[in-house]
């Protein structure tokens, strides 16, 4: 993965824009000791890593502006950093880069039921949001695998799905408003707890921008009414493409459900080992979940499982209780893990229609045999959004480029298939130069011009989202 | 000009020698007057692919709604945003198309719990002021390769591109619906009912207050039965209600609300009031005597037919922003459609536009 070579004026003024930084900000707020930057060289795309310049951690709106003037006026880099969870290596520094984190603006500003909002400084965790509001049987709807962890700043950078956005929507949709910092130093409000935009929807623009128009300082997020209960059932099958066919059926029924989770055989084994949720032996397992009061979730599980029936299920269950509901996610929510603990993986995100599902899960199955490395897969069906692990050894010289280059063929064979690259992790730089085979250049170039009005100068996360070719020439017109 | 492929289409743009007045069906007349050349997409027409299964519509910007809600019907399916179709209110006449829908992020009543136009829009193509034509997005539901366009496209009022085609998130209808009614409460009692309602774990798909307070439930028929029972039994403080059970009759309110039908045929202006719900009350207190009111969106959508010729955004609380619909000519040559936002705002737009639109010929001057 290449990144642009550091310039070197800015690493050799290192100690005058650490002092001006210092200047501007309260002393404990600017990291650039050697030992200390290492914390932020990578995020959760951990096979690349590159200590930066120095890092700063502004407690307020204020700061986070006048940390950017600074690095406006000195014309240094700046990669913003949420909770750094990031799969795409969305917040990876360079060499030359201060990186802007927003840990310390943790805090919640407001909280109003009748209007279902709450309004949150943009550091704060997605599980915390839903903390602050579940005494009041409140929740903030979209929930990232990593939402113990990640922060909202980061959700909005990449527009952040989850697995109950079948039902609820992604961040976008969940959105109100936004405080920004523009890389100048400006300070705006976009929307707020009204529902749609006096002009352009600009706040659409922001959400998914991957740092590189502004930094969100805070975030007016919808809440909703918890839904009375929720139940799972599972439901497996002795062949992907059969399990495929049921999703799409379940669809088509006309039920909703929140959740519809598609594990294969390595992911089931494996998480199996791992968690010992009871899983059956099977090729393909759904976790298919429905909300609403007891009566209404018989009704609609009734529906969805003599679709299932039709499907000749190696086995369906249904939980009867709170445990047996969260055993079925168990094996599930371990899954990741599971695979973590027998091997190193990368975790694809690329998104197919789900009528391509078969196909696509059976090229992957030949793509992993061409390839020598294993894959599971584990994804959320009912919306497409495919998770291929491909393992592979960090300690064998040539297999993460193998890896690499086998994720490229699956993220290009989800675009063929009338898909895209990614459906909530983001470009970052991980699939920064596959952007040309989903986008013809005159598709690339209007977004690179709409970044030229947000951040003039390139400085704001510049080598992120777009080929480094395409966003060269802008990048050094720059400097 | 009448393209027939998006080639043509931006051939046309391309050779402009002047401003260009962007129609689809011509029925929503929207914005600040355009002076310009004609050019419509009433030929860019047909339905590209439909994916019931995958609950995917990609159409060309000029297929009528009728065509796109015909198509849908057989499958059981609908655009879940309930698109407002101007007509009515403004007294035009013609096919709403499936473009102008986007190009006005044109939702109704149930975008309260489902989202608007632009939540639903999975993709777009356009052409921009050069004659570039230009995708962004796609046709699956999750997607967040580069920058999203496709929100910025939808309510942009043809000023940024002409739309050549769209993908739309389609979702099944629901087997029966029904509606609330309580009776005679005044705006802050309506509010605060239709807030109880949006914040109850009883699933309500749309919350107004036209001369009743009205709150809609969908889905499967015993569901929709007991829904309707507990929120009987939440609001019964409230006083007097009763509930239409038949779907075909529950539906007419909602079209008649979503369409402002109320206000069809009336004289003065027509206001469309985007605020923070439980502001309502206070809002509405606000406007000039001689207004009536609808509400939607539990109170954050206010549609005001004022005495014509009044600026009433002064009035206005600081948070939200008030949009004139219909108007005299006089009027709308006086106030600006759109409300101006603030000058960081409008820099950053200008500076949109002025990359989308460099010659700044699509739409000149309609957003302001």
């Amino acid at each position: 993965m290449d990144m642009p070579l550091p310039d070197q004026s800015i690493l050799s003024r290192k100690a005058e824009i650490v002092a001006r930084l210092q200047s501007v900000l309260p002393k404990n707020a600017v990291i650039h000791a050697e030992s200390e930057v290492r914390a932020y060289e990578c995020d959760a795309l951990s096979a690349y890593r590159c200590p930066p310049l120095c890092a700063v951690l502004p407690a307020s709106t204020e700061e986070v502006a006048a940390a950017l003037r600074v690095c406006h006026e000195m014309g240094v880099p700046v990669v913003p950093r949420g909770s750094g969870t990031s799969l795409a290596g969305g917040a990876l520094p360079t060499a030359d880069c201060v990186i802007l984190g927003v840990a310390r603006l943790n805090g919640v500003l407001e909280t109003n039921y009748d209007d279902r909002y709450i309004r949150v400084q943009s550091g704060r965790t997605n599980l915390s949001v839903t903390g602050a509001v579940e005494a009041e049987d409140f929740f903030y709807a979209p929930d990232p695998s990593s939402q113990l962890a990640c922060a909202i700043a980061g959700n909005i950078a990449m527009n952040s799905g989850g697995a109950h956005c079948l039902k609820y929507g992604v961040t976008t949709n969940n959105l109100l408003g936004v405080k920004m910092v523009l890389m100048d130093g400006t300070i705006t409000d976009i929307g707020g707890a009204h529902l749609d935009a006096a002009g352009l929807d600009l706040l659409g623009l922001i959400c998914g921008s991957e740092g590189q128009l502004g930094v969100v300082t805070e975030a007016t997020l919808r809440i909703l009414r918890k839904p009375e209960g929720a139940r799972p059932v599972l439901m497996a099958f002795n062949d992907n493409e059969v399990a495929g066919a049921c999703v799409a059926d379940i669809i088509k029924a006309g039920v909703l459900p929140v959740a519809i989770e598609f594990m294969d055989r390595l992911c089931i084994e494996t998480s199996e080992k791992y968690a010992q949720a009871g899983y059956p032996d099977c090729e393909a397992l759904l976790i298919v979940e429905v909300e609403g009061s007891p009566a209404e979730i018989d009704e609609q599980l009734a529906v969805i499982l003599a679709i299932a029936r039709k499907h000749d299920p190696v086995e369906l269950r249904e939980a009867k209780s709170a445990e047996e509901a969260a055993r079925i996610w168990l094996g599930r929510k371990s899954a990741f893990g599971a695979i973590g603990q027998i091997s190193d993986y990368m975790c694809l995100d690329g998104t197919i229609p789900v009528s391509s599902l078969p196909m696509v899960l059976r090229r992957i199955g030949e793509l992993s045999e061409e390839y020598g490395l294993r894959v599971g897969n584990v994804f959320h069906a009912g919306d497409g959004n495919m998770h291929p692990l491909i393992c592979y050894d960090a300690n064998k010289p040539g297999d993460l480029e193998l890896c690499e280059a086998m994720g490229a063929e699956i993220l290009k064979l989800c675009v063929d298939a009338g898909g895209c690259l990614t459906g909530e992790h983001g470009v970052g730089i991980e699939k920064r130069d596959l952007m040309t085979h989903q986008f013809a250049p005159q598709d690339l170039e209007i977004q690179m011009a709409i970044k030229d009005v947000f951040d003039p100068s390139w400085l704001l996360n510049p080598a992120k989202v777009f080929p480094l070719t395409s966003s060269a020439s802008r990048r050094i017109a720059a400097e | 000009m009448n393209p027939q492929t998006e080639i043509e289409l931006a051939e046309a743009i391309a050779a402009a020698k002047g401003p260009l007045r962007i129609i689809g069906g011509g029925t929503r007349g929207i914005g600040n007057p355009v002076v310009g050349e004609a050019i419509s997409t009433s030929e860019l027409t047909g339905i590209s692919l439909y994916e019931p299964g995958a609950l995917t519509i990609v159409a060309q910007a000029g297929t009528s709604m009728a065509e796109i809600e015909a198509a849908l019907d057989t499958e059981n399916q609908r655009l879940a945003f309930e698109p407002m179709d101007h007509r009515t209110l403004l007294g035009t006449s013609g096919m709403p198309t499936i473009g102008g829908v986007v190009a006005a992020n044109a939702s109704g009543s149930r975008r309260i719990a489902v989202g608007a136009c632009r939540d639903h829009l999975l993709g777009v193509r356009f052409v921009d002021g050069m004659g570039t034509a230009i995708k962004n997005g796609g046709r699956v539901m999750k997607n967040v390769t580069g920058y999203d366009l496709v929100k910025l496209l939808a309510g942009s009022y043809g000023t940024l591109g002409v739309l050549s085609e769209v993908s739309l998130k389609v979702l099944p209808k629901p087997e029966t619906s029904a509606t609330l009614k309580l009776h005679g409460l005044t705006d802050a009692q309506s509010v605060d009912a239709l807030s109880m309602a949006l914040g109850s774990p009883f699933e309500v798909t749309g919350a107004a207050r036209s001369d009743d307070t009205l709150i809609r439930i969908e889905g499967f028929a015993a569901s929709v039965a007991y829904r309707l029972a507990q929120l009987k039994d939440l609001l019964g403080s409230f006083g007097e209600m009763t509930a239409v059970t038949d779907p075909a009759a529950s539906q007419v309110i909602w079209t008649d609300i979503t369409n402002v039908t109320a206000f069809a045929s009336t004289s003065g202006d027509i206001w469309r009031i985007s605020i923070k719900p439980s502001d309502a009350p206070a809002t509405i207190a606000a406007l000039p005597s001689g207004t009536q009111t609808i509400l939607d969106w539990g109170g954050g959508l206010i549609w005001a037919q004022t005495p014509a010729g009044i600026d009433l955004r002064a009035t206005l609380p600081a948070v939200g922003h008030a949009t004139l619909i219909r108007a005299a000519a006089k009027t709308r040559a006086s106030l600006p459609a759109f409300q101006p936002e603030n000058p960081i705002l409008t820099a950053l737009a200008q500076g949109i536009r002025a990359k989308f639109d460099p010659r700044g010929i699509l739409n000149p001057g309609l957003m302001g």
